[in-house]
């Protein structure tokens, strides 16, 4: 049920953001306690990427931007 | 192959089932390079017509996609959903739920896959199936209530113990632990005879019956083996292997016990998915209950507008419901906020904290009588003017 969860080097976020043309703000988020993202050990700030398995398209890379829980 | 041909269409820009299908097509077929050139391009063609356009309203395209098979649903189904006795509530009551981002479902249950070694096997299937079934202690022996000396005498049945796979020794530890833990009853000692796998249990205050009895009803009905929160365990046959269906749901604690696939178990419980497996998990779970849910019903609704919606619940990083507390909640126009739920509220909000709406959005125009602004502009990209 899990996909894979990679963290992105600098550069390849760099590329992601000038292919799509877009800012770190547009990715959709997941939060920094969240399982799979502990599981890589990854850090606020970091660029995830998921890459799913697809009903339509067999194989489907996806990004996240990790941020902190907000406080309740 | 042609080895010159599976480079080709290795470096297309194509989705990868689409490649896979034209291999499997173009596979033990006698072809010309020409011919192939002409396959691909088409292909790509095809592909890329059938690609949305930028700009195109997928959202309401979507709602329209569920929202009209939707009416077609029996509204009050509850189905035994072909697993003995286990009652699953599917159709509207369950797509409702699942759009709700509900914290537990009505009725919570879990598929549990297990691991090739115990799933070809009945008994060893049922071996786990009893780590997992919660068992009260009555299940385990004789209990009867000594009003005369007032205590609770509990015979233990070896028997039964063995049959089971818990020691006596297991059980004299935890029953009196779970009643003071769990069930937070806490007047009351208790003495152990293990060889003669007997326990006994005396309530503090040895005037009143009440208590005694109160503490009988506790000692009957603590649960010594399995998951507190699974009440019942099904051992099925499903194409060649045994599967347990179960009524409640608990992921984390089926996770630890031996002989469970933790790749294939799941849970119909979705806000449980996204804390125990993330996020990523929860949107997988989402899409495929939905899925099913509508196509138990004979509704086939494309999966690529589950899949949008599934993405918009997930988008921020939890799984947010579709309704004034999660996405219509979030909008940035005040106006489609109002003209959602809780009109007045919104306005005066609004009004308190100076906001500006810009009017972007196609319920704000439809409401101040403008044209909305929407499309993909193909007319006036397409169609070229005359002059």
């Amino acid at each position: 049920m899990v996909p894979d969860h990679q963290i992105m080097s600098e550069e390849e976020v760099q590329q992601l953001y000038s292919l799509y043309n877009i800012t770190s703000e547009q990715l959709p988020k997941i939060y920094h306690d969240d399982p799979a993202v502990k599981v890589i050990g990854a850090k606020v700030g970091d660029v995830i990427r998921i890459v799913r398995t697809s009903h339509t398209a067999g194989r489907a890379e996806s990004y996240r931007l990790v941020i902190k829980r907000p406080k309740k | 192959m042609n080895p010159e041909f599976e480079e080709a269409i290795r470096d297309a820009s194509l989705p990868d089932k689409t490649k896979q299908q034209l291999r499997s097509f173009l596979e033990g077929k006698e072809i010309t390079r020409e011919q192939f050139s002409t396959i691909l391009d088409r292909v790509i063609n095809e592909y890329m017509n059938t690609r949305i356009e930028a700009c195109e309203a997928v959202g309401i395209i979507a709602a329209q996609s569920i929202g009209e098979p939707g009416t077609q649903m029996t509204m009050r189904t509850f189905h035994y959903a072909g697993v003995a006795e286990i009652n699953v509530t599917l159709g509207l009551p369950r797509l409702i739920e699942i759009m709700d981002a509900r914290k537990e479902p009505s009725t919570p249950t879990m598929t549990i896959y297990l691991q090739e070694e115990f799933s070809g096997d009945r008994d060893r299937a049922r071996e786990v199936s009893w780590q997992i079934e919660a068992a009260p202690l009555h299940e385990f022996g004789d209990i009867v209530i000594d009003m005369e000396n007032m205590q609770i005498v509990v015979q233990l049945n070896a028997a039964v113990c063995d049959k089971r796979k818990i020691s006596v020794a297991d059980i004299v530890e935890i029953a009196p632990r779970k009643i003071r833990d769990r069930r937070h009853y806490r007047d009351f000692d208790h003495e152990v005879d293990e060889k003669g796998a007997v326990m006994y249990f005396m309530p503090k205050d040895k005037e009143s019956y009440q208590n005694l009895f109160q503490l009988a009803e506790h000692v009957r009905n603590v649960i010594v083996q399995g998951i507190d929160d699974i009440e019942r365990v099904v051992v099925r046959k499903e194409s060649g292997e045994y599967i347990l269906y179960t009524e409640g749901s608990n992921l984390k604690d089926v996770f630890e016990v031996v002989g469970v696939d933790t790749t294939r178990t799941r849970t119909n419980n979705i806000s449980e998915i996204s804390q125990v497996l993330g996020i990523e998990a929860a949107r997988n779970a989402i899409i495929h209950e939905a899925l099913s849910t509508l196509n138990e019903q004979g509704i086939m609704v494309d999966v690529r507008h589950i899949m949008l919606v599934a993405d918009m619940m997930c988008m921020d990083g939890e799984v947010k419901q579709i309704g004034r507390h999660g996405i219509a909640g979030e909008k940035e126009s005040v106006l489609s906020r109002a003209a959602f739920e809780v009109t007045v509220n919104h306005l005066l909000d609004a009004a308190v904290a100076n906001e500006v709406d810009e009017l972007s959005g196609v319920t704000e125009n439809v409401i101040v009588g403008q044209p909305i602004q929407l499309g993909t502009g193909d007319v006036k990209l397409i169609a070229k003017p005359l002059n």
